[in-house]
């Protein structure tokens, strides 16, 4: 079974659950996805499924090398792509290229890993940035959200990492263990308990969750 | 909004006959209350002096004077936890202007 597929993020809403709580989930859209390619030790040096996401209408909006790899198997146009590493693809591992991969894949109450980009924020300082306390405000105090000391006399110079005012956001940022709450299969649509990176229609990755399964 | 969140948040309200009620009416709900295996209904009445949100998100405040003390409970709308919720007097009856948010009535007492 494939490990996990390319969606959309749709915006956050209160939905209440069986037992009458309200609670604030992410309307995210998965699927459909198509597998694309299928690298092998042999041909690659890896074994990799690349799997496609986001149908589109116009083929003037595609550049002529996606176009061609995507009419070389008669696929449907797609916008985003992603390759799922496999370590050891056992015999029965019966994937082809063309497949469809629904929502399905998914079901209620299962935990899953929501990866993508992060809202971009632009230069911040260190306070935002890394959560520095910054100086007192007044007393005569002139540190107000200054970074303080960046390094110790010996070593001489800054080491390497150390945590200063810079561009914040627009990272890849993986959020795990959250939990499914309801799907709609039809409409390729699941709400997820909690927030997940990125604005509305930031494409991201769903992967079913490493670390946590359903009871 | 996304316009298919909007759409599917139409959906999914559940469809309930409440009676459409404003900041300063008096109200009475009825409220389902679990005790362990029991169920049993609760009566709540007073005056709703705010209503918030759209939707899913849609709450209402009232408030109450339980003996000599300001009592006030959010209630969600769309919650399967109330039952039924009746209008006692309009808000004309009580002699309220009509006001969005009644939060002066909390210093009147």
């Amino acid at each position: 079974m494939i490990k996990g597929l390319l969606g959309k993020k749709l915006g956050m809403m209160t939905y209440f659950d069986e037992t009458g709580k309200a609670i604030s989930v992410s309307a995210v859209e998965v699927g459909p996805c198509y597998v694309t390619q299928i690298k092998t030790k042999e041909t690659d040096g890896y074994f990799a499924i690349q799997i496609g996401y986001d149908m589109i209408v116009k083929e003037k909006n595609l550049n002529k090398p996606i176009t061609g790899h995507l009419k070389k198997h008669n696929l449907p146009l797609l916008k985003y792509f992603k390759e799922i590493r496999y370590s050891n693809p056992s015999e029965e591992f019966k994937i082809n290229i063309g497949n469809e991969f629904k929502i399905d894949i998914f079901k209620e109450g299962e935990f899953i890993d929501v990866t993508g980009n992060t809202k971009g924020k632009g230069f911040q300082g260190v306070v935002k940035r890394h959560g520095f306390k910054g100086g007192p405000s007044s007393h005569g105090s002139m540190q107000h959200r200054k970074v303080g000391s960046v390094g110790a006399t010996s070593p001489q110079g800054t080491i390497k990492g150390t945590k200063m005012a810079g561009h914040m956001g627009n990272k890849q940022l993986t959020v795990q263990n959250l939990k499914i709450i309801k799907i709609f299969s039809e409409k390729n649509i699941m709400l997820v308990k909690g927030a997940i990176p990125g604005a509305e229609n930031n494409t991201i990755f769903i992967r079913k969750a490493i670390k946590k399964s359903a009871k | 909004m996304h316009p298919k969140v909007i759409a599917l948040e139409n959906e999914i309200i559940p469809k309930k006959d409440i009676p459409v009620f404003y900041p300063g009416d008096e109200i009475e709900i009825s409220i389902k209350i679990k005790e362990g295996e029991k169920e049993r209904e609760q009566i709540f009445s007073g005056i709703c002096i705010a209503k918030k949100g759209i939707k899913n998100r849609e709450t209402f405040t009232v408030r109450k004077i339980s003996y000599g003390e300001g009592v006030e409970r959010i209630f969600p709308v769309n919650s399967m936890f109330i039952n039924k919720i009746k209008i006692l007097k309009t808000r004309k009856n009580n002699k309220i202007s009509p006001r969005a948010k009644l939060y002066y009535i909390r210093n009147k007492q």
